[in-house]
C-alpha cells in the first residue's frame, strides 16, 4: 500500500501570518509561532508535520505565496 | 520518513509563480489581491503566452501591480484601464491584453470605460476584484459597499435613501452584447481558488476567440477596511457580501445563465 507523505516550507519572511492557511487544513498542519519575523508578524510553522499529505490548499490561499509545498509516495 | 526526505527539489508539488516577483506584496495580511494576482500569472504561464501578455494596471492598492507581475505592463490614469487596453489590443490584436482593476477603480470613476469597453466588445480580460470599499484611500464607501455597511463615509451605515443601493457591475455589463463571459467569483478558500483560476484560464482562451469582453469579478476580503481580522472578515464576507454578490457565472460563450 502507497501512503502520501507531504511537508511545507513558509517563507517566514514573507508570511504575514494572516491565519488563511489554518482553516483550509483539513489535517490540521498548521499553527501560527509564537515569534515573530523581522516585519513583526507571527508566522505559520507546522506544528503537526505527521499529517501532511502535500494537498496545497495552505499553500493556494496564501496570499503572499509564502508556502511551498512537497510530496512524495512512500509504501507502507 | 524524514521530513528532510521530503522537502526535496524533485518532490516540490508548489511554488510561487516565476512571473510573481521577489519584491514583497504591499497588500495587509489576508488580502485577496494577492491571491488574484499570483492566479493571473499562472495562469498566463501555464499557457506559455509570457510574452504575447501586456496587463494594465489600475490605480487603487493594485497601483502597484507592474512591480509584482513580471510581465510587460502599464498603468492607466484612475478608472482609465479598459481605454487604455482598448488601445493596446487594437495596435497588437494578436496580444493577450488585460486589466486588472478594484471597484473604486472600475465601478466609480471609470464606469463610462467600463460599460463602453464592454458595449464595444474588445477583445480584452477585466479583472475585476470586488470588495466593497475603497481599501486604499482608507476605506470610503465606494459604489459596491453594502447596504447598510459602516465606512469612513458612511458612519451610520450606508442609506439606500440617499445613496442609492450598491452597484451589480457585472449583472449590469453581462446583459450588454459586447461581453462574452462574465463570472463572478471568490478567493478566500482553497474550492474558490480552484474554480476563479479555471474562470481566469477560460477568459485568457477567450480572447484566441475574439469574441469581446471577458469580465471575472472575484469578491475579495478588505480586512483593514472593514476593521475585521483576515479570517473574520472572510466569513464576514459568505455571509453578507455573497448574499448580494452571489458566485458564479452570470453569461458563457455569449448567454446569459
Amino acid at each position: 500500500m502507497t501512503k502520501v507523505k507531504g511537508a511545507i516550507v513558509v517563507d517566514t519572511e514573507v508570511c504575514k501570518g494572516c491565519d488563511l492557511c489554518i482553516p483550509v487544513c483539513a489535517d490540521h498542519v498548521i499553527s501560527m509561532s509564537k515569534e515573530v519575523n523581522r516585519k513583526g508578524y507571527h508566522y505559520a510553522y507546522m506544528s503537526n508535520p505527521e499529517a501532511c499529505t502535500g494537498c496545497t490548499n495552505c499553500a493556494i490561499v496564501c496570499p503572499d505565496r509564502a508556502i511551498s509545498v512537497y510530496r512524495v509516495k512512500v509504501s507502507v | 520518513m524524514d521530513i528532510l526526505d521530503i522537502i526535496k527539489p524533485e518532490n516540490q508539488v508548489f511554488c510561487k509563480s516565476r512571473l510573481m516577483t521577489d519584491a514583497t506584496l504591499s497588500y495587509c495580511p489576508g488580502c485577496g489581491h494577492g491571491t488574484a494576482h499570483n492566479l493571473t500569472m499562472e495562469v498566463i504561464d501555464e499557457m506559455g503566452i509570457v510574452e504575447d501578455t501586456i496587463g494594465v494596471a489600475p490605480v487603487g492598492c493594485s497601483v502597484l501591480a507592474y512591480d509584482f507581475m513580471n510581465i510587460d505592463m502599464t498603468q492607466a490614469a484612475h478608472g482609465r484601464a479598459p481605454a487604455v487596453a482598448t488601445a493596446i489590443a487594437r495596435t497588437w490584436p494578436e496580444k493577450y491584453v488585460f486589466t486588472y482593476q478594484g471597484d473604486g477603480d472600475l465601478a466609480a470613476i471609470g464606469t463610462a470605460e467600463t460599460i463602453h469597453t464592454c458595449n464595444r466588445g474588445e477583445n480584452i480580460v477585466i479583472i475585476f476584484v470586488n470588495n466593497g470599499i475603497y481599501g486604499m484611500t482608507g476605506g470610503q464607501m465606494a459604489p459596491t459597499t453594502l447596504a447598510g455597511m459602516r465606512s469612513s463615509t458612511s458612519p451610520y451605515g450606508r442609506e439606500i435613501e440617499t445613496m442609492g443601493s450598491p452597484l451589480k457591475i457585472t449583472e449590469l455589463v453581462a446583459n450588454l452584447p459586447g461581453v462574452y463571459y462574465a463570472t463572478r467569483q471568490a478567493v478566500h478558500t482553497h474550492k474558490h481558488v480552484r474554480k476563479t483560476k479555471k474562470a481566469i484560464r477560460k477568459a485568457f482562451e477567450n480572447i484566441r476567440l475574439k469574441k469581446g469582453v471577458s469580465f471575472i469579478e472575484i469578491v475579495s476580503n478588505c480586512n483593514s477596511g472593514w476593521k475585521m481580522n483576515p479570517v473574520e472578515s472572510n466569513a464576514w464576507m459568505e455571509e453578507n457580501m455573497f448574499a448580494y454578490f452571489p458566485l458564479g457565472d452570470i453569461k458563457v460563450n455569449g448567454k446569459l445563465k
